[in-house]
Order: structure tokens, then sequence, then C-alpha cells
């Protein structure tokens, strides 16, 4: 950068990333310069969802977007869900319905499965799926991964659910 | 889960509740401390410079010119290596950096330390290697017969396993040759840590692993220091299924970090985590069974032969499991089972999920099929005829006496009646909506199978655990060394506690090598059995001496004292203390825990060289379309033998994640190697199941017959839900097609023959 900083807004707070390399990703820049570890690194070639954050609103992979192109845009990443430190939701819905193992796709589907419930409070099951299909996890095989998108979804339409 | 209770507090946890797991909120909130999120002011960061050929010479190593670049802090290669130059977990073979010699695509030949992940990679194109490519050895079944490619020789372990009678011929006998791919782990968490220089010469290193100690152990002898001058603490681990029972990047982060005396930090990419880890082996395997006109199985006889790759990793340990269990959980009166793991140029290879007890199902289940087609019997019909209990002998020779719930596991899930609906959606179609499936040419199958193994080590090694309790003000604090790595440990070490102490608070310290002695590995389904039996045995020590104590100062009988929700009461009710008030002065017991003893094999393979099983059966649902090719996983069932149930919900993920695995292995999972090469070292081409891959995991039965000899007669129930999983789905591509698919991950091209244009 021939500046000496540019600022992300992220989680609704300005950040000022000095002296970066231009080729540095979202992902790296929000990891280990402004101190946001929550998005993962596991692929980092945009296939494993891992580091799902939200732009504006769109969800997309921060692995594979320059940090400079996320200038001047609401950048959401997973310590944005619980801003108040109150779980979210969905976050809660993870812990009940046993959708966490090793933890390193959490992030990035919460980020996923927030955006989708945003925009659909009553997706059907192969919704999920297709929505989710670009979040890898080993550990689960989806299973209470699934049952937690319908745990939110349904106490977001103010159900409660047996 | 309909049944998973929330509005519960979280005291009340005990064994066999759905206890939440202790480390979900901060994985939830993205706070959780992966290896690849450890940072420190002064680090520096690592990377690894690897071989490109699976075979070659190395004439001419030259670090100048990347010494040179500015940020380069220091590049390090063979000739530095403080100590031994090999590691290994059970025979030292593998070099720290490659000397000489290379022998597999991908082997470390220089690190470098600098800045920035950038100069490392500069760094690392700038060390000029001189290379004299070599003819790999990549055919497993020339090895034993060609020329040495490492000084111990081609052969990692060969078993000739004999049993009983070996001539007598069965009337009904089916034969048929299998085969599977290799398959990676493919954890999402790559190869991380940092080590940091201690200023009494010795490293902390903060690492993901499965065995803190072992670990210990090989670094300790690399690094030419004491043991306890390498204190290894567990960071936070993304997933695991075996790979990481091995060294990865620990010695050579420690290396770098006491050659720089600066902190420093590696993460593997995944390109790198390919070739930096060992994977499933990949297995061809003869089979022929023989039986009599009844069904009854007369002898097996089998021939496996396991590729180990370029170095022994745990290959000896893989290839007993392979020839122990080849002939699955049946009574099988006489065996001749040849078990063979070799030394090839291939990428090393050693645990995953399963331990190749998931090889060998995948052929004695497709052989079991072709026994019921010879005899005109019911595939479920010839595996309950046939099916191991308490009291049968195992092909080693070993009767089982604890629990073996074969015929159950098979009749549950054959019986079972799935819920799951229909789904006309094209999705829902082989190849999803973005292919061009016809529904009107979709053929569906269904099949069962059934598998088991081990738990724990075997073969007389000294399994144990260990664990410290120190109850303080009705708090207790667990500290054991078990690498929790997503299983859910965390969970029943609070469960297993609260249920002993009667105390709300269980905190759990960090897993370390300073503060404990070994848990042993988390591998084998163990430790569940292992590290839950120290949890426990450290409680009912102190729960003991908590007792004493009070029997001491009150006058009270110890047979008249209860433990009930944070309080000691006497049963006549005369008495109560609050828990913290009779531990303000602080108890404590630190213990070691074994499991029953085990002994080696004799020369016919043949001993007690096991402790105990565990058995799971799967029905699988498929449909293909048989022109494209194309398969779709339709619906799993399952039922699975636990022994005792202790988290209803953790388990639940265990069974649906393992399954998914072996869905994978199935249909779509093989690392795919060409001349020794890795062809498809990242996720874009190394494909594992997505959600709209996995089907339903119905659960048809979770049986509880508790285990004898077992900590709350809980079996392990990691791996059984991998073993049968691939067996049953590609019985039911077979019963789609009629193909005889003698190979998994079962390809397109298996199902669609493709003519050969001239």
């Amino acid at each position: 950068m021939s500046n000496d900083f540019y600022t992300l807004n992220v989680n609704g707070k300005d950040h000022q990333v000095a002296d970066s390399w231009v080729g540095e990703s979202l992902l790296w820049v929000l990891r280990e310069r402004l101190g946001f570890p929550g998005a993962k690194n596991a692929c980092e070639e945009g296939e494993c969802g891992s580091c799902s954050v939200r732009i504006g609103e769109e969800v997309v992979c921060s692995c594979l977007v320059l940090a400079g192109s996320a200038i001047e845009q609401d950048i959401t990443t997973i310590e944005g869900l619980s801003a108040e430190g109150e779980l979210s939701d969905v976050q809660q819905a993870f812990i009940d319905a046993g959708a966490v193992q090793c933890g390193f796709c959490t992030p990035g589907l919460l980020v996923t499965i927030d955006d989708l419930l945003e925009k659909n409070k009553n997706p059907d099951d192969l919704t999920v799926r297709e929505a989710i299909s670009g979040n890898l996890c080993r550990c689960t095989g989806y299973g209470r991964i699934l049952e937690a998108v319908q745990m939110a979804a349904a106490s977001r339409r103010g159900e409660k659910r047996e | 889960m309909s049944d998973v209770k929330t509005e519960t507090p979280i005291s009340s946890f005990r064994i066999g509740d759905s206890a939440p797991r202790p480390d979900g909120i901060p994985k939830v909130k993205g706070t959780f401390a992966f290896s690849s999120d450890l940072w420190h002011e002064k680090m520096l960061w690592g990377g690894t410079l690897r071989s490109p050929y699976p075979a070659a010479r190395i004439n001419k190593l030259d670090i100048t010119e990347a010494l040179l670049i500015d940020g380069v802090h220091t590049v390090l290669t063979h000739d530095d290596v403080p100590g031994e130059a090999v590691y290994g977990l059970e025979h030292a073979d593998q070099p720290v950096m490659a000397a000489e010699v290379v022998r597999y695509e991908g082997e470390p030949v220089a690190i470098v330390a600098a800045d920035h992940p950038e100069i490392v990679r500069r760094a690392l194109a700038a060390i000029n290697v001189e290379y004299e490519e070599m003819v790999p050895l990549t055919d497993p079944e020339i090895a034993e017969s060609v020329g040495h490619i490492h000084p111990d020789g081609n052969v990692f372990r060969k078993i000739n396993l004999r049993h009983g009678d070996q001539e007598i011929q069965g009337d009904i006998q089916v034969e048929g040759v299998y085969e599977v791919g290799m398959q990676d782990q493919a954890f999402l968490g790559p190869e991380s840590g940092l080590a940091v220089p201690g200023e009494d010469g010795g490293v902390d290193l903060y690492v993901s692993t499965q065995w803190l100690h072992a670990d210990r152990r090989q670094v300790a002898s690399c690094l030419g220091i004491k043991e306890e001058d390498v204190r290894i603490t567990l960071a936070g681990v993304g997933g695991a299924f075996g790979a990481r029972e091995d060294l990865s990047l620990h010695v050579h982060l420690c290396m770098l970090a006491m050659r720089t005396n600066r902190p420093v930090k590696m993460i593997y990419s995944r390109e790198e985590s390919f070739h930096g880890h060992v994977h499933r082996h990949p297995a061809k395997m003869w089979y022929r069974h023989h039986a009599d006109r009844e069904g009854n199985l007369v002898r097996v006889e089998a021939r496996v032969l396991l590729d180990g790759g370029a170095y022994a990793s745990s290959s000896g340990a893989v290839i007993a499991n392979a020839a122990c269990f080849a002939g699955g959980p049946y009574r099988i009166p006489n065996a001749n089972i040849e078990g063979i793991v070799v030394r090839t140029n291939n990428p090393p290879c050693g645990a995953m999920r399963g331990f190749g007890a998931v090889q060998t199902c995948m052929g004695h289940e497709a052989q079991m099929d072709k026994l019921a087609v010879a005899l005109n019997a019911d595939p479920v019909e010839i595996r309950l005829k046939n099916a191991l209990k308490t009291g049968d002998q195992l092909l080693t020779g070993q009767i089982i006496t604890g629990t073996a719930p074969v015929a159950e596991v098979i009749r549950t899930c054959a019986e079972h009646v799935p819920s799951s609906q229909e789904s006309s959606d094209l999705m829902s179609l082989p190849g999803g909506a973005g292919r061009t499936a016809d529904p009107e040419h979709i053929s569906r199958g269904e099949a069962i199978a059934v598998g088991f193994k081990n738990l724990m080590f075997s073969e007389g090694f000294d399994d144990f655990s260990s664990a410290v309790c120190h109850l303080e003000d009705g708090v207790a604090t667990i500290t054991c060394a078990c690498a929790e790595v997503g299983q859910g440990f965390v969970t029943l070490a609070q469960q297993i506690t609260r249920e002993i102490l009667g105390v709300e608070e269980v905190i759990l310290a960090p897993a370390a090598t300073e503060t404990v002695g070994s848990a042993g590995s988390t591998s084998a389904s163990r430790q569940t059995w292992m590290s839950g039996g120290a949890v426990q045995k450290a409680c009912e020590e102190v729960r003991l001496k908590l007792l004493q104590r009070i029997t001491e100062e009150h006058e009270i009988s110890i047979d008249d004292l209860v433990l009930v929700e944070g309080q000691v009461l006497s049963l006549n009710g005369d008495f109560s203390i609050s828990i913290d008030a009779a531990s303000e002065n602080p108890l404590e017991a630190r213990v070691e825990y074994r499991h029953a003893p085990t002994f080696p094999l004799d020369e016919n393979g043949q001993g007690d060289a096991h402790v105990s099983f565990a058995f799971a059966a799967h029905r699988a649902v498929v449909d293909v379309d048989p022109e494209l090719g194309l398969v779709k996983v339709v619906e799993l069932v399952t039922s699975q033998d636990v022994g005792r149930l202790l988290n209803p919900v953790q388990a639940i993920g265990q069974l649906e994640g393992g399954a998914a695995q072996g869905v994978g292995l199935a249909v779509m999972e093989e690392v795919l190697v060409a001349e020794g090469n890795i062809r498809n070292a990242s996720f874009t081409d190394y494909l594992i199941p997505t959600a709209l891959d996995m089907p339903p995991v119905e659960i048809a039965a979770i049986i509880e017959h508790p285990e004898p000899g077992a900590p709350f007669g809980a079996k392990g129930i990691g791996e059984p839900p991998s073993i049968s999983s691939t067996a049953a789905v590609v019985a039911a591509i077979r019963e789609a097609t009629n193909l005889e698919l003698p190979r998994v991950p079962v390809r397109l091209t298996d199902i669609v023959s493709v003519e050969e244009s001239s």
C-alpha cells in the first residue's frame, strides 16, 4: 500500500490497518492484524467456508477477498454475532443441539446460518442443506447442525420447539 | 434430538445426561484459541521446504541465498538437527529432515523462520536443492521382492495368522479381491503451533496433537535434550481422526525457536497438510470364505496388503488390527490370514479412525453378501447365523469375555423403519440439481453391513492414563493430559467428577506434560475408558479422603455418609456439612489407571491381544443413475453397541460424524497418488461430504449392555461408526447396479463403462 494505513469497518467499528502488504487477504488482516481470529483458515481457497464473514448483505469467504477491497463496507465477523456478550439464538442453538465438536467450522457456519435466517425464517431441510453446503464440517456429519438451524428458526418465529 | 435438556443448570449434568460442552460458548463466539490462533508479540513465522519428488538423491543443498533475504532469521537443514535424526511412533525411521535421500513427495528438506509468511515463502523458494531423481517404488505388491528403499527394509510387518484347521474346505466357497483407496482425515484445523524458547535451554511447545507425552518423548530425542525440558501444552485442536498421532511440525518449530531464541509460529496450508500427515492405508485384499450348506462359516482365507508409504508410523499396529478382525464379527472356527504392510515411496500412512478394521470390513462384508447369494439366503440371516457372541473365539483364539451384542446390532438395524420422507426435489437426485439425472432411470439399492474393532491399545502395550483431582472449597479441578480434539472428553470429565463428588463446579486444567503424566493417545476409541477411568479413580480417592476426614473429625461411620448436591449427609439425617466447608483444607489424588493386561500375538497370530470390542451395523439406501454413474446416499440407519450411554447428544454426534467419514470413503474420498505424487492435495480436488452429500443418519438402537471392567460400563464409541458405514454404502450401490464394485471409493467410471476411443 502506498498509504500508511487504510480503514476497515468491522462489526460496526472502524479499524486502521497499518503497514500492510497489498496482497493480504481479508482473512489474514482480520486474524493477524486486527485481532479477529474467529474467522478460520482451513483451506484458504474458498472451499471450506470456515473463513465466512458477511460484507454488507453477502456472505463471502474472506480468504478470497483482498482486504483493501473491503474498504467502506460493513464487515460482520463471528465476533459481531454476540456483540453485547449475549449469545445469539443460533449460537445458543448450536450449543443446545450438540452442533459443536472440534468447533473449527463453527464460526463460518454461524455467520452463514445467521444470514440464512435473516432472509428466510422458515427454511426447509433442503434449503438449509444447500445454504450450508459451502461450509465443510468434518466432525458432525451435519445432523446436529441441521437440528440447531431448525431450533434457531423456530425461536425466531416465536415457536417453542419440542 | 427433541430430548435435549437446555433449561437445566449445568451443575446438574451427570453421567447419562446430555451435558453441554464446557468449551461450547467460546467455540460459538469465535474466541476459542485453536493452535492456528496462537500469537506472541515477538514471534517469527516458520515454514518448511518439501521435496517435489517421491524418490531422489539430494546432491546439493544450498541455503546461502535464502539467508541473505531481509527478514529471514534462520534456515535449518538435516545437519542442524541437534539430537536423533529420526523419529517415529512405534519405530524411529522417519528423518526430521531428509539427509541424502527423500523417500516421499513432500518430505521436509529445510525449515525457515522469518518476519512474515510471505518472506518465509520467498526464502523457501531461494533454497537451492539439486535432486537426482530415482525411480520410485510405488507398487506395494512388489515392495517385498525389490531392493530396499530404507536401511530398515521394505516390510514393516507381516502377520501369518493361523487358527484351527488350515486345510478344511467348505461345500460353499466364495472368493473376491477388494481394494480400498487412500483416505485423508481432512480435519479442518490445519497443523499449527507455537514454540517458545525457554531461558533454561528448554522449550515450550503449544500444539494441536492427540498424544502430548508421545510427542514429548520424540521431540526431546530429536532435540537432544531431556524430556522434562520439553514442555508441551495442548493448543485448541481442530479435529484429528488419527492424523495428529504422529509428529508433524513439532521438532521443526522447536529447532527454529531454539536457534533464533524467538517464539516461532507455523501453520500448514491445506496443500501442505495433505503432505504433512499420514493417511489411511490403501488396501488390497483377497478373500476366500468357506461355509457349509446351512450357511455356517467353516474357514476364512485372506491376504491383506497395506501400503504403508515411506515411513513406519503406526503401520505395525494397523496391520495387526486388519489381520485380527479380517473375518468380521462372526464365529469363524478356522482361518488363515496373511497380513502384510510394506514400505513404498508413496505418502506415509498411519492412523485413521477405524485403524485397519475399515479396510477389512469392506472386504468381509462383500464376502458375506456373496455367500448369501451363493446360498440363496437372506444377507441379514446369514450374518445373524454366524454372529459372534460372548464366549466365542476370535481368529486370534481369544475368547470374548465382555459383551458382544452382534446379533442385536444387526437385528435392530435391519428391522428399523425409517422415518424420513421421500423427496421429489431435483436437488435430491444423484448429482443434485446441476446434473441431469433422470428420475425414470434411477435405481435404488439397500444393504446392510456390520463391523467391529478393539478398544484401547493391544498386544501387551502398557496402556494407561493419568489424572489429578484437586478438591478445594467445594470446587474440583481435574488435570489430565487427554487431548480434547472435539470428541467431548472435556464434557465427560465434568460429568464423571460431578457424579462422584456431587460438586457443582468442575474446572478442567490445561492438558500439559508439565502437570500430569501421560493420558495415552486420543485414538483407538480409548479415552472414555482410559482417561474417563483415570478421572473416576482420582475422584473416588478424593471422595474417600473427604469422607475419612469427616469420619475422623465427627466420629461418624463412613458407611453412614453420602454425597448429595454439594452436601455430605448422614443417612439418618443427624449430620450434614457442605462439601465447600469440608474441603476448605484441600484434598488431592494423583492416579494412574490401566486396563486389564493384554498379550502379544504369537508366531501364528494367536493370543489374548485385545481388551474389549465394540460393534456397529449400518444399513444404507442409495439412488444411482446408472447411465451417468451418479450416486446419492439417501439414508443411513445404524445400531451401535456402546456399553452404557454417558452423554446422548455427544454420542449421536459421534455416530453421525463417523458415518459421514464412512460415506466419504464409499463414494468420494480418495487421495489420488500417481507415481508417488499426490494429485489432489486441496479441498477443491479432495472432496469430503457436504450437507448436500450427507444423508440423515437414523439411529435404530444404541445398545446398552454394561461392559465388565469398563468405567461406568461404557465402551468407546468413536470408531465403530466409520467401520461398517462404508461397507453398507458400497453394498447398496452393488444392489442398485448389479455390478461387483470391488473397490472404494466407487467412482463414476466404475458404474459407467467408458468405451475406449481408438
